[in-house]
């Protein structure tokens, strides 16, 4: 029998939190999403954490998540029934029910539409995803490093056009396909992705991220409450690294191949006083060179964060003079195993650089 | 050419008379409560004072925190008529959702959702439901609500449906005061919701109070045009700046800001202002304050307005200093019964402003009654004030290099004389009133913010000049003056045809003569 955590209201807000630092500047504000999981709580709808050790091999698990640009959810927001439609929908498709809802990306906004699915549905969460924080692409996930297969997808929008990629060569051309179809839909969707099975599950995602992201967030809560510094508790707790801390001071946007490309350059106060560091990225920073070096690169995680408040900061809202620090968490072992770094390493991004974890370079 | 800034605060109305870069005069009298006679009554000792005729003036000025305070207060603010246009998008999370329920309690009149609205690309979410609007009208105006606030989706890039729904509310009812959200947000539906929310239930308010304002001009005898001070360091015109008041929230210490600017002369500098209850600290970049990074809560209402970006903490003359531990200073004060709370005048409580008597750094009231403070006291509590100060400096500057800071306000005489990161404490004359003094420099800006695609960056950014400069000329800016102070461009990710959104400001001289229309 499997063991469900019921989630409560408090639970969301540290979710919120965490999962937003998770999203390494990528991902989206989790707020308006927040706020609807919260008002469906209020309307006595309910959901439950559920271990993924506890799921049986064969039981069906669905994966969902909002595909888009964070600018276009800002208008448009999210919409429960929406999401809990791609699911019914694949359903369908397969002739068979769902019986847990997986997340796809912990990182930002995504880590709340498996338990807005999930509150419509009655289904527990599993407590797994298949990034371990956020990345821009499909082709970036824990299911396209084990080889899984990438399809059927399906996608439906606010207005219930709905779609579904019966099969795809592989992850590349899924994700080249439904990001077209998601641009023609107004630039946000709801998608479920391919359905995985528990076995897959409990052996092809990180476990324990929402736990992990809530249990970030109340760290983060606690620090503040006591007036202790949020981000030297973050990085005590979650064996980080304090890479740098300064003040924003120019950051360079532009918009290539449908992402947002860029770079920022934090000015160094107290022991950085002197020194510079330039953080590039792709939806989600990439990598970190102070003075020229190469310090740290995806799939280690780049957080940036609001010095005083321990808040994160995405890289569309990361502006000139905000006093930041940035901090490295460490990339779950799938995502830095050979295999891995082929699709999630520097050179995924297009970068001529071998990954060396940040967190071996400060060992030396 | 005259100028006369007023700033009406809740204690006080200062009012004061600049002839171009000159203070010829400042006068302090107590604010009332119909603001007219205080008004009135300033601008009477401040002509009368100073020799100066009515006909004299070229502009008024007038800055004042009767927006803020009334939503901080929950007082004056009407019922509102909230209208959605993004069906069906943004269905899940009404109006008012993420406010503090008392507040909601007072503004929420009904709320309407209807189809329509716009995708980030320009193409309708769904055809606007013109015939549900007309309906949304005749209920509007059954219900007697005189206030609306419509909010399509996208409208800062298609503002198409907002405008039509005026249209429709101006046939059906034309009563009321309508705030569409284009005209006042950003890109954020729900924060721009909000304050368009928060905006028409103020608009009620704003008019009688810029009336009262007119009047006191009338009654004084000057026939200038009347401008209103904004949250970031410019002006209106009164006519339009009344359908606008939440443009105004922050103006009180954006104008100790710039008038801090002005005083000293300074551009690029460091505010310090330290009132009776609270020092406010604020960032001067190319003589405007800088502006908040993100959301701003506005009486518990998250929105993404223009303000300064401010820090504030309990440190001032009346702030509490703990006879047995000089070390505890604050957070609580005496307030504004600083006069007969503080040792020196008499009272029982020691405050920040007896230390700093005791230690020779301002002379009130009566010495003798604060002789009796250890030598070792005064400097152990001198340095704890110095350090809360000095770290709020800390916090607040966003750059490494050394700067200069102004120090206005009461009770300024708190501030040290050097400070880590600081190139100068720089005192100033007039500093009691920079308040007045930055309402009677203000200048006048236009903004845009929108997203321009298939357009070279240089041609988006000078689209985005061109129109925010427009913008400043209709709201009375001299164009020979204009001048670009803010460009940001963020392209938007996985949207197509090189989307890029641009936020311009522009900001130039009150013109000097502008037509009444």
């Amino acid at each position: 029998m499997p063991t469900l955590r019921p989630m409560a209201e408090a639970d969301f807000d540290a979710l919120a939190l965490g999962a937003w630092i998770l999203g390494t500047g990528g991902g989206g504000d989790p707020y308006h999403s927040l706020l609807e999981i919260q008002k469906l709580h209020r309307e006595g709808h309910r959901v439950s954490l559920m271990d993924p050790l506890d799921l049986g091999d064969d039981q069906l698990v669905a994966v969902v998540g909002q595909m888009g640009a964070p600018l276009v959810i800002q208008e448009r927001m999210t919409d429960a029934g929406v999401m809990a439609e791609t699911i019914r929908m694949m359903e369908r498709h397969l002739g068979r029910r769902f019986e847990a809802i997986a997340i796809w990306e912990i990182g930002g906004n995504n880590a709340f539409q498996p338990f807005l699915a999930a509150a419509l549905l009655g289904l527990p969460v599993v407590d797994a995803d298949a990034m371990g924080r956020a990345f821009p692409q499909a082709d970036m996930t824990t299911f396209a490093i084990c080889d899984l297969p990438s399809y059927p997808w399906t996608m439906v929008d606010v207005r219930r056009n709905s779609l579904i990629f019966t099969e795809a060569e592989d992850w590349s051309w899924m994700e080249r396909l439904t990001r077209k179809a998601c641009t023609v839909l107004g630039s946000v969707a709801a998608t479920c992705k391919a359905p995985r099975t528990g076995r897959e599950i409990k052996t092809c995602t990180i476990l324990h991220t929402a736990s992990k992201a809530m249990r970030i967030g109340r760290l983060v809560q606690d620090a503040r409450a006591r007036h202790a510094d949020p981000i030297a508790v973050l990085i005590e707790a979650e064996h980080g690294l304090l890479i740098f801390r300064g003040k924003v001071r120019d950051v360079y946007r532009r918009t290539t191949e449908g992402y947002l490309r860029g770079s920022a350059t934090i000015e160094g106060t107290e022991a950085w006083r002197e020194s510079a560091l330039t953080l590039d990225f792709q939806n989600e920073f990439t990598v970190g060179r102070q003075d020229g070096a190469v310090r740290v690169t995806v799939p280690d995680l780049i957080c940036v964060l609001d010095t005083e408040s321990g808040e994160a900061i995405g890289t569309e809202t990361l502006r000139y003079g905000q006093r930041v620090t940035v901090v490295a968490l460490p990339a779950p072992p799938l995502l830095v195993s050979a295999k891995g770094l082929r699709h999630v390493g520097p050179r995924a991004f297009g970068y001529d650089l071998d990954f060396r974890s940040i967190f071996e370079r400060a060992e030396r | 050419m005259k100028r006369i800034g007023v700033d009406v605060g809740g204690t006080n109305t200062d009012a004061v008379l600049l002839d171009r870069q000159r203070v010829l005069h400042a006068v302090k009298t107590p604010t009332t409560a119909d603001v007219t006679s205080g008004i009135v009554r300033a601008l009477a000792a401040l002509l009368a004072e100073s020799r100066v005729g009515p006909r004299g003036i070229d502009a008024v000025m007038i800055g004042t925190t009767h927006f803020t305070n009334a939503v901080v207060q929950r007082q004056g603010l009407a019922p509102v008529a909230a209208v959605r246009i993004a069906l069906p998008a943004a269905a899940t999370l009404e109006p008012f959702v993420d406010w503090p329920p008392d507040l909601a309690q007072i503004v929420r009149g009904r709320t309407f959702m209807l189809r329509g609205g716009h995708e980030v690309d320009g193409r309708p979410i769904a055809p606007f439901d013109r015939a549900g609007m007309r309906g949304v009208a005749r209920e509007i105006r059954a219900a007697g609500l005189r206030a609306v606030a419509v909010t399509a989706a996208f409208s800062p890039l298609n503002p198409t449906c907002e405008d039509e729904a005026v249209r429709i509310l101006a046939e059906e009812c034309p009563d009321v005061a309508v705030t569409p959200s284009h005209r006042i947000g950003r890109i954020g539906l729900l924060a721009r919701e909000n304050v368009a929310l928060l905006n028409a239930s103020l608009i009620d308010l704003a008019r009688r109070t810029t009336r009262a304002f007119a009047q006191a001009l009338e009654a004084s005898g000057i026939q200038s045009p009347l401008y209103l001070t904004q949250n970031d360091g410019t002006v209106a015109r009164a006519d339009v700046a009344e359908a606008v008041p939440v443009y105004s929230f922050a103006s009180g210490p954006t104008n100790s800001m710039r008038g801090a600017a002005f005083l000293s002369g300074l551009r690029d500098a460091i505010v310090v202002d330290v009132g009776g209850t609270t020092s406010d600290i604020g960032s001067l970049r190319h003589g405007f304050p800088r502006e908040a990074n993100n959301v701003v809560h506005v009486g518990g209402v998250r929105t993404l307005f223009r303000m300064p970006d401010l820090l504030s903490f309990g440190l001032g003359g009346g702030t509490l200093v703990d006879p047995g531990d000089p070390s505890r200073i604050g957070p609580r004060s005496v307030g504004y019964r600083l006069l007969e709370r503080a040792r020196v005048f008499g009272g029982p409580d020691l405050t920040c402003t007896d230390v700093a008597v005791a230690a020779g750094l301002v002379d009130l009231g009566d010495r003798s009654r604060v002789a009796s403070l250890p030598a070792a006291f005064v400097a152990a509590a001198l340095r704890g004030m110095h350090a809360m100060l000095e770290d709020g400096v800390d916090r607040l500057k966003a750059d490494p290099a050394e700067v200069p800071l102004v120090a206005v306000g009461g009770a300024c005489f708190l501030l040290p004389s050097r400070m880590s990161g600081i190139s100068k404490v720089v005192h100033v004359p007039h500093q009691a009133v920079a308040n007045a003094v930055g309402a009677a420099i203000a200048q006048v800006s236009g903004e845009v913010d929108q997203v321009f695609q298939d357009l070279t960056r240089d041609g988006a950014i000078a689209e985005g000049r061109r129109l925010a400069e427009e913008r400043a000329v209709q709201a009375g800016a001299d164009p020979a003056t204009l001048d670009t102070v803010e460009v940001e461009d963020l392209p938007i990710a996985y949207l197509p045809g090189n989307s890029l959104r641009v936020r311009v400001r522009v900001v130039g001289d009150a013109a000097r003569v502008l037509a009444a229309g």
